[in-house]
């Protein structure tokens, strides 16, 4: 006999308290391959207001393309890059985190997709997740990426990060200061970010 | 290669984006529809979390400070199943909820009830290999919130768990059996379906077989999806 899922639930405004604890800005260390980018962006609701309390959940490859195993310890003697961190929004709904651009994963076709992050979105409000992705401009693989291919072609700006033209000054280790790049996500209304299901 | 996938919820297991009732969700669920994505390695994959980050009393909360936690001591206890009832061994369980009074640690908390200097109301623990985990904690309190006039949650722990892969992600709230708060509750009651949604609650309260100078509060959360 099978069961369902577990209901999914809010986490409501005061998740920080819990979660806080895998919250980190910069996913790069000193020794890991890629090209370093800041991502910058904003969180909004239908009304363009912003959205303080919300919590992205960030999972990529690493510049080669694998997804990494385990997070922890973060003191074993090879570098390693960690895929997964929390980001929270700000007073004014803003968020900002360093890391290194993915290299291309197989689709199930056999194919690559092109370098993407998937983005959780949780907040209050939000009885589930929002489940998203953020591709890069200007990248060979977009025209062909499977999961793109799926998104009507008026909507898949929206998965789109922005160049800014600037670097960063953040302190990240090797290379020169990262490449900025905004990206917004709009959880309802006009410009709404296209979310995912499975 | 075939393509591993998971199985979908039965309709009316999960709540919908927008529940009216529960009034934030009304600006921030989506209006477009959603769009079925493949099951590609970007969410077949996930995680792996290890022991290193897990302290000493991260499953005590009551034991966190220089003094004992006020309030009712409980034991809050189950295992991380998949859907045919398989254990889910090394699952990331993180929990955070309001102390005894109904009072969460958090700056942006502006309920009234005092805070308890010997409680910060977080918690976190890898499921063992029988996907068993298990926190001592304090029974936390209700709250008002503005959702409505004389809004009051009920009492609940927030879960937060990691299965083998990023669709296994699940974030819940466990409550307690016999709650009159439970029936007004909008974030509970937006589980369509009544079984699931009474699967949130955690079985009744009953004594330790051994001798522990608490209540003994088995749980059955459980039921993260995992890869078939």
């Amino acid at each position: 006999m099978t069961t369902p899922p577990t209901a999914s639930q809010t986490v409501g405004p005061f998740f920080h308290l819990g979660m806080a604890h895998l919250e980190r800005g910069n996913f790069v260390a000193q020794g890991i391959a890629g090209e370093r980018v800041t991502i910058r962006g904003q969180v909004l609701d239908a009304d363009g207001n912003a959205v303080p309390d919300a919590m992205l959940e960030i999972w990529q490859a690493d510049s080669s393309g694998r997804y990494g195993g385990e997070i922890f310890p973060q003191n074993s003697a090879t570098p390693r890059f960690l895929g997964f961190g929390r980001i929270e929004t700000d007073d004014k709904g803003e968020f900002s985190f360093t890391t290194i651009k993915p290299g291309r994963v197989a689709s199930p076709d056999g194919s690559l997709q092109a370098p993407h992050i998937v983005v959780t979105l949780f907040s209050r409000g939000l009885l589930k997740p929002l489940r998203t992705r953020l591709y890069f401009p200007d990248e060979p693989g977009n025209a062909d990426d499977p999961i793109l291919k799926l998104v009507p072609q008026e909507r898949r700006s929206t998965l789109m990060a922005r160049c800014s033209g600037q670097r960063g000054a953040k302190n990240v280790p090797e290379n020169a200061p990262p490449k900025i790049f905004d990206w917004k996500i709009v959880m309802q209304g006009d410009g709404e970010t296209v979310f995912f299901d499975y | 290669m075939k393509a591993a996938s998971y199985g979908r919820a039965p309709a009316g297991t999960q709540p919908n984006y927008l529940y009216p009732q529960y009034v934030s969700t009304c600006k921030r669920s989506p209006k477009q529809p959603l769009i079925l994505l493949p099951h590609t390695l970007s969410e077949l994959t996930g995680p792996v979390f290890g022991h290193s980050e897990i302290g000493e009393n991260d499953n005590d909360l009551t034991h966190q400070h220089s003094g004992e936690a006020q309030g009712e001591r409980i034991i809050v206890s189950g295992r991380v199943l998949d859907e045919e009832g398989r254990a889910i061994p090394g699952a990331l369980v993180e929990v955070w909820q309001t102390n005894a009074a109904g009072r969460y640690r958090h700056r942006v908390d502006q309920h009234g009830a005092p805070l308890d200097p010997n409680f910060t109301g977080c918690g976190r623990v890898l499921t063992d290999r029988e996907g068993r985990y298990r926190f001592v904690t304090i029974k936390p309190g209700a709250y008002p919130w503005q959702n409505h006039p004389n809004a009051w949650r009920p009492a609940h722990i927030h879960f937060s768990l990691f299965g083998a892969g990023l669709l296994s992600r699940l974030v819940t709230q466990m409550y307690f059996p016999g709650d009159p708060l439970l029936p007004f509750d909008p974030v509970f009651n937006s589980v369509p379906d009544e079984n699931a949604r009474n699967r949130l609650i955690s079985i009744s309260f009953s004594v330790a077989a051994k001798p522990l100078p608490w209540r003994y509060l088995p749980e059955r959360l459980g039921n993260v999806r995992r890869m078939k």
